[in-house]
């Protein structure tokens, strides 16, 4: 069924859309991620314009996080003090995030800027994922204990001055590297139209050591936090935000998360990340291509304005 | 510097039509109001008209008619890709100021065949020869019509199926009385547009009328695309709030605990 969609200006097939919401809420309840990274680039492929995309699929990440914000808070596993540090740093990065978008965007570098970005990205983290879950994997075929170290054992960082105390998280770290953090992930996410899930999550075990019962609860809250900014952001600013787009992305996300979940609880964590790094590799892989590849059309049009 | 070629426009026109104002031409279009709602997938409007003699005066044998039609001016930048270490990047840009979001040349047969070069070119008849102001440097001008930025842009454009060239959309019913189809595509830009009907005889003009039809959104996408432009923050509060409230029913209604 045709439907047109008001702001992106042009009909879509309303199935295909509640189905790649369905397919991308799978994804993501299954890894607990936001799954914007493989959103994204899926519309921009059935030919919404970038802009309106980026723009649009930032309500759909909301509504997707809220579901798995409500399901952690009634666990109590969420660390509102942490997330609130990670706000921090999220905020400074999404300003500087928007403003180094439109600064790219005059001089005609963006769409190199996000193809470079996603390849760099989605690579190194596709990479070491593969890496960690395999080694995983053959420590547990060869009945060898996993490893009960906490991962990254003290590393130079831990140093740093103005430590606090993360009660529901239970460590005590400085909020330097948790302010970095949160600038990356909010920098990175205005530029190319993603949560960020799949970074910060990794990088919240690894370099702030955060238990698993609070890593993802604290993650949601912040993709929640910068995704509603966004929206009203992109809605302020662009008048991008197409609410239909949305809405449908949306209900066909948060019901194909609730399968993904389900799917999830029934699979082991190291087969988990394995599969994960392999679609963020892929994905990856496909700007990759892109780049490397001759266009079939060197030419293309973008639109600047009606003036 | 636009004003004066305007009016020279204007005397070149008016120095067409005079020597042969035998005929008048009367259209009427199917509708004014093209609405486009949340099932809007294109539409095919039909401009219908004739022929008229002017004062007694008697027609002749055969006509050609060519409707150009132009939609809201928007502005555009084509860009190139070449290779830089290994990887393809938007290497050269040009602009497009103010050229047609939309632009339709239908004629009766191929406007080659209807009038010389050089009658085409100053009429601005055909994709070839409509005006499609580049900026280069500081200036703004038409370039040649093989230079590769144009004709990437057009290609594309047509690819998109927002500018066109069709031959074979107006049907002569009888010697006097034509329509021509005019195909608005679905994702066809939302504002006023211009039609303009030519009469040619023997290679030359010898009438001309216009008409104009305007696109609007209705309903849903009215509202939807208005609250978007005028209410920015409003509208990004609502979209959010509409996001948090779907978010929460799922989680209530898909609880296990």
């Amino acid at each position: 069924m045709l439907i047109h969609l008001p702001i992106a200006n042009l009909p879509v097939d309303m199935f295909l859309i509640l189905g790649m919401g369905l397919a991308v809420g799978f994804i993501s309840g299954l890894f607990g991620i936001g799954g914007g990274f493989l959103l994204t680039p899926l519309l921009i492929f059935i030919g919404i314009s970038p802009a309106v995309v980026v723009a649009s699929v930032a309500p759909q990440i909301a509504a997707a996080s809220f579901t798995g914000f409500m399901v952690y808070w009634r666990r109590r596993s969420i660390d509102f003090a942490l997330g609130a540090m990670l706000l921090v740093g999220g905020a400074i990065g999404t300003a500087s995030g928007v403003w180094v978008f439109t600064l790219l965007r005059d001089v005609d570098l963006l769409d190199l800027m996000i193809a470079l970005a996603y390849l760099s990205l989605l690579g190194t983290v596709g990479v070491l994922m593969i890496t960690e879950s395999v080694q995983a994997i053959n420590r547990a075929r060869h009945g060898k204990p996993a490893d009960l170290r906490r991962p990254g054992s003290h590393a130079w960082f831990h140093g740093l001055p103005l430590k606090m105390r993360f009660k529901r998280s239970r460590i005590y770290v400085s909020v330097i590297p948790v302010w970095v953090i949160g600038i990356i992930i909010g920098f990175v996410g205005a530029i190319l139209g993603i949560g960020g899930g799949f970074v910060l999550v990794p990088m919240m075990i690894y370099v702030l050591r955060v238990p698993t019962v609070t890593v993802i609860g604290t993650s949601m809250m912040l993709t929640l936090v910068t995704m509603i900014a966004a929206t009203v952001l992109h809605a302020t600013a662009d008048h991008l935000v197409d609410t239909l787009l949305a809405g449908l992305l949306m209900i066909g996300g948060v019901i194909g998360a609730q399968f993904g979940a389900h799917a999830g609880q029934k699979m082991r964590g190291e087969r988990l990340r394995l599969l994960l790094g392999i679609l963020v590799l892929m994905v990856g892989l496909r700007f990759a291509y892109e780049l490397v590849v001759p266009p079939q059309d060197i030419y293309s049009i973008r639109y600047i304005g009606s003036s | 510097m636009r004003r004066v070629l305007c009016a020279l426009a204007l005397i070149l026109i008016a120095y067409d039509v005079r020597p042969a104002a035998a005929e008048r031409l009367v259209v009427s279009l199917s509708n004014h109001r093209v609405r486009v709602t949340s099932s809007f997938a294109g539409e095919d409007l039909v401009l219908f008209g004739t022929v008229e003699p002017d004062r007694g005066k008697s027609l002749r044998a055969s006509y050609d008619l060519v409707v150009t039609v132009t939609g809201p001016p928007q502005t555009f930048r084509t860009r190139r890709k070449e290779r830089v270490v290994g990887i393809w990047v938007n290497a050269d840009s040009r602009e497009f100021v103010r050229v047609p979001s939309y632009l339709a040349i239908l004629s009766n047969r191929q406007v080659g065949q209807i009038a010389n070069e050089e009658t085409l070119r100053r009429l601005q008849v055909g994709l070839d020869n409509f005006l499609l102001p580049q900026r280069i440097g500081l200036d703004i001008a038409d370039t040649v019509r093989n230079d590769p930025y144009r004709v990437a842009f057009v290609q594309l454009e047509s690819e998109l199926g927002l500018y066109r060239e069709e031959p074979t959309a107006v049907t002569f019913l009888t010697p006097t009385v034509f329509r021509a189809a005019i195909p608005l595509p679905a994702d066809v830009p939302t504002g006023n547009f211009a039609i303009d009907v030519k009469l040619f005889a023997d290679g030359a003009m010898v009438a001309r009328t216009n008409s104009a039809l305007e696109v609007t959104k209705v309903g849903f996408e009215q509202y939807v695309a208005d609250a978007a432009r005028d209410n920015g923050l409003l509208y990004g509060i609502a979209t959010a709030l509409i996001a948090l409230f779907i978010g929460w029913f799922a989680s209530v209604v898909f609880r296990r605990d």
